[in-house]
């Protein structure tokens, strides 16, 4: 498959949507792009499960077009499990997104055209095999939250807006000066390269991979919330809109976990076991501290943003450990809490649509009105919380075996202490999913009276908001019910990272 | 006699454009502003486009003139921003009386531009040069009823006048030292006696004097903010743009012996330039003042291009003027409309501006965006290869500085992104009336910032030309 058509689809509709007028237009076009994204994706899947080999482990459909020719730079692209399993997400993801804010009133065209073109940027990174290419999307993708936030946020946005654009480009900033570390101690035939594939080929010394490593670590950390480089996701994601919000934590947020895996790790496999202890630690802070954070929050759209701190922790942490099946729980948990996350954002943008709060204290007996979205809103909670037969349990359990197989008694504490956090995620979310959905009803009188209609009628999801809550649903049982399929698909590209990084690491 | 006319082709057009002017000016025909300014236009345009043809090298004057494609690109590019700026200055020059005037100027600085550019011996590129800044001092002044115009002119002659002082005296002692002013004998005779570097600083002042890097910057804040808009886009574009070209070709081809002394200067001078720029540029309200800090900032990420002292190094640099003229004279072509048509130049007036005008809200942000460095815009490629040009000197502290300084630079620029977008204002900047003339030279400016970057072709081309 032509994997530029995944560039070329959401650039195409994003173009048609500056000609076309109207509400109905606009989100028509926006919706059959995000339609048209999640065919492609699927299969791209297809394809891909027809074409790989059993036992290799490279990239496919690799396209190689010089770009930069003076400085060899690449227009390089190609997938392997890993970079397809990012791909479908963000295809759900942004459908999903379309589909719940379907009454996108305010600047309906600007709003689409954001969304396609953050599209855009989360799937040229997904494919990239060039370092410029995956830098350029990188960036492409920041901008666009800033505008989607500051414009058509809530609460202190421009303030939020500000906060994330200038924490995520200092994170790329970080991220150019490790890439061009990695540029000049390249050396194919006499010149430098940004070609991943070559790259990985060569041996960087080691003093020069612990110089650059924490350049590119941390700045796609920064990407994923690694601790204390949060403090951008509370705020980012309460004040953006709800696609914005499932967008920011679903697909974002991954970006930095996957540059995290595919940049840093996989091209500088010495300083990753050199410096894992500090990402381990890190990583249960984040975890502990997300966890804690939450526990104290009152507003819904925060109980998630903090609630990301601490699952993005578990990435970060199954990266960390290095063995193969943490990295496979990392990816896993990636997945898992980009669909669930945006389950939860849905959900919750849903409920302040029609109730115009989301202080968990005003909430109440939702189930007796909205029996739909509290339903899901229990499954995304359950989710969170890990409950077996959906994918957070899958991914969770992924990490914590892949980090137990580590031996060493500060590895089995840092799993310990890990896994002690989901008690503490047990609590948050039953007691705001508890107090939300039942109990008397509560409904505060900011709520909009022409979507209530009294109570029991004309309260519940539309049919846009059931497809989209439906859609992520099916990825979250899938991937719960089903984790070979998803393991299968991902664990050669996990094997070849762990070919280069095995090397180092018993 | 043949290649007389041909290598100095572009000047000598430009020569006849002038005298066209001045004839038009001096003879008794009551010219209409609306003929008038599209005669210089589509004499601009010719003038433009006849400098794509012939391609030639060689020496005049007895090695006092060269040229080669390079410096015919750069003279190219020069043309091609003044002939934005003209017609961006449409709505503003028709309400003014001077125009032949304003273009005899204009023109003449270009021309002085362009000897310097060409200049193989430093007596001629001091000539250029005062050619090129004299009647810029004039040109600032041309808002004759405003006070503070005049003070422009007044600050801009006086800095202008100090810092060709620095260069003659430096050029003085380097005759001194090398017994010759010519390139060719300068680059064989660069050594670092005392002398010869003490003279070479000087030259350096003065070139920083020139493209305002700190601490040589104290006088563009007040002439930027002073001058028309028009000046002030002439000022920070091509002014700045030719005597980067010059300073980087000294740098490259005459000093290059010298290339471990010049490279911790230019590093300094991009520190400085780059951090006092962005701190400075945050405080700012008045637009024009804004723009003469963030100006400061680009051209500190400019020497880190200058720093890298290769190939690499040379293309980055031209290739981000090229960039930076597009960007920066699509922001000039939307605040000149509307101080020509609103008098407003603050940026607290462009609070709600989307609401009003989403057009050239689009346009002043995808040009913010790329002086600021975000893809897909040009600007971010520009900023990618100077920075990485730099880079290949293995000096990452220097890198890491330069990377975050434009995560500071990307604050302000959101701050007038943020203005415009999502601040609320009761009296918006109304309804801006565009006319042909300044939508062309958005189009040019919009076209170049989206095509220069996505597409390789002019890096390449530039590359393939710097020696």
């Amino acid at each position: 498959m032509n994997l530029t058509l995944l560039l070329i689809l959401p650039l195409a509709f994003s173009l048609l949507l500056l000609i076309v007028k109207g509400l109905k237009q606009v989100r028509t076009v926006a919706l059959v792009a995000a339609v048209a994204q999640l065919g492609l994706s699927l299969f791209l899947v297809y394809q891909f499960l027809q074409e790989r080999v059993a036992g290799s482990a490279a990239f496919l459909f690799e396209q190689n077009y010089t770009w930069y020719k003076a400085l060899n730079i690449r227009y390089h692209v190609g997938v392997d499990g890993i970079s397809i399993a990012m791909i479908l997400l963000t295809a759900f993801v942004v459908l999903a997104g379309v589909l719940v804010s379907w009454n996108q009133e305010k600047l309906h065209k600007e709003f689409f055209f954001l969304l396609l073109f953050l599209s855009l940027g989360a799937y040229g990174f997904f494919i990239s095999l060039d370092l410029f290419t995956m830098f350029f999307f990188l960036e492409v993708a920041v901008i666009p939250k800033f505008l989607l936030i500051g414009i058509w946020g809530s609460g202190k946005k421009e303030y939020s807006a500000l906060k994330l654009a200038l924490m995520l480009m200092a994170g790329s900033a970080l991220v150019f000066v490790g890439l061009s570390g990695l540029y000049f101690n390249t050396s194919i035939n006499g010149a430098h390269s940004f070609d991943l594939v070559e790259i990985s080929q060569q041996n960087i010394p080691a003093t020069l991979q612990n110089l650059f490593f924490p350049f590119a670590f941390i700045g796609f950390g920064i990407f994923t919330a690694l601790f204390p480089f949060h403090t951008w996701v509370p705020d980012g994601h309460s004040s953006a809109p709800t696609a914005a919000s499932m967008f920011l934590a679903g697909i974002s947020m991954k970006l930095g976990g996957y540059g995290c895996l595919r940049v840093a790790t996989y091209l500088m496999p010495d300083a990753a076991e050199h410096y894992s202890t500090i990402i381990i630690i890190l990583s249960c802070i984040a975890i502990l501290y997300g966890a804690f954070a939450t526990m104290m929050q009152t507003d819904l759209k925060y109980i998630n943003a903090y609630s990301s701190v601490s699952h993005c922790g578990f990435v970060l942490l199954g990266i960390g450990m290095l063995t193969k099946t943490s990295i496979n729980g990392a990816v896993l948990q990636m997945v898992s809490h980009g669909l669930m996350t945006a389950l939860f954002f849905a959900v919750i943008g849903m409920i302040y649509e029609r109730t115009h709060t989301r202080q968990v204290a005003q909430l109440g007996g939702l189930l007796k009105v909205m029996p739909f979205i509290s339903s899901v809103f229990v499954i995304a909670g359950l989710c969170s919380l890990g409950l077996p037969g959906l994918s957070g349990f899958v991914a969770e359990m992924t990490v914590f075996m892949g980090s137990w197989q580590r031996a060493g008694a500060f590895y089995h504490t840092a799993t310990i202490v890990a896994c002690a956090s989901i008690v503490v995620t047990a609590v948050y979310i039953l007691r705001a999913v508890g107090s939300v959905i039942n109990g008397p009803l509560k409904i505060p009188e900011t709520s909009s009276p022409l979507l209530w209609g009294g109570v029991g009628g004309g309260a519940d999801a539309g049919w846009n908001e059931k497809t989209a809550a439906v859609l992520l649903l099916v990825g979250i049982l899938l991937m719960g019910l089903v984790p070979f399929w998803f393991t299968d698909l991902i664990n050669p590209g996990t094997e070849m990272l762990m070919q280069k990084i095995g090397s180092t690491v018993k | 006699m043949s290649n007389f006319f041909l290598l100095m082709q572009q000047e000598l057009l430009l020569t006849a454009i002038i005298f066209i002017l001045l004839f038009m000016k001096l003879s008794a025909v009551e010219w209409k502003p609306k003929n008038l300014l599209l005669i210089v236009n589509i004499l601009l345009t010719i003038n433009l486009a006849a400098g794509f043809f012939f391609n030639g090298f060689g020496y005049l004057f007895g090695d006092m003139f060269q040229t080669n494609e390079l410096l015919r690109l750069e003279k190219n590019m020069l043309n091609l921003g003044t002939l934005i700026i003209s017609l961006q200055s449409y709505n503003w020059l028709m309400k003014h009386e001077h125009i032949v005037e304003f273009y005899l100027l204009m023109l003449s600085t270009l021309l002085g531009m362009f000897f310097m550019l060409s200049s193989h011996n430093l007596l001629m590129f001091y000539v250029g040069l005062e050619l090129a800044s004299i009647p810029l001092a004039a040109l600032a002044n041309f808002d004759l009823d405003k006070r503070r115009s005049s003070e422009a002119a007044m600050k801009y002659i006086m800095s202008s006048a100090f810092a060709s002082g620095l260069l003659l005296f430096g050029i003085s002692m380097i005759y001194g030292v090398a017994g010759s002013l010519n390139f060719s004998d300068l680059q064989a005779a660069a050594s670092t006696q005392p002398l010869f570097l003490f003279s070479f600083i000087l030259l350096i002042a003065g070139f920083g004097f020139k493209i305002s890097a700190v601490p040589f910057h104290l006088w563009t804040a007040d002439v930027y903010e002073g001058s028309p808009v028009a000046v002030t886009s002439y000022l920070s574009v091509i002014s700045k743009g030719s005597m980067i070209f010059v300073m980087t070709s000294v740098l490259f081809t005459v000093f290059d012996k010298l290339f471990y002394n010049w490279y911790n200067m230019m590093a300094v001078l991009a520190v400085l330039s780059m951090l006092i720029g962005n701190l400075f540029a945050i405080r700012q309200q008045n637009i024009k003042r804004f723009l003469a800090f963030s100006s400061i900032a680009q051209v500190g990420f400019i020497l880190i291009g200058v720093t890298g002292g290769d190939h690499a190094g040379f293309s980055s640099v031209v290739y981000f003027v090229l960039i930076y003229l597009f960007s920066n004279l699509a922001v000039f072509g939307v605040i000149s409309l509307v101080s020509a048509e609103k008098g407003k130049e603050n940026i607290d007036d462009y609070k709600g501006f989307y609401k009003t005008n989403p057009m050239l809200t689009w346009i002043l942000a995808i040009a913010l965006f790329s002086l600021a460095g975000i893809p897909p815009t040009a600007g971010f490629f520009g900023k990618f290869f100077l920075l990485l040009a730099g880079a290949g000197r293995n000096n990452y502290l220097l890198i890491t500085i330069a990377a975050l300084n434009m995560v500071v630079s990307l604050y302000y620029y959101l701050r007038i992104i943020k203005a415009m977008f999502m601040d609320a204002n009761e009296r918006p900047i109304e309804k801006v009336e565009m006319t042909w003339s300044p939508k062309l030279a958005m189009g040019i400016c919009v076209a170049g910032i989206v095509i220069t970057g996505v597409v390789s072709g002019a890096y390449e081309y530039i590359y393939s030309l710097v020696k």
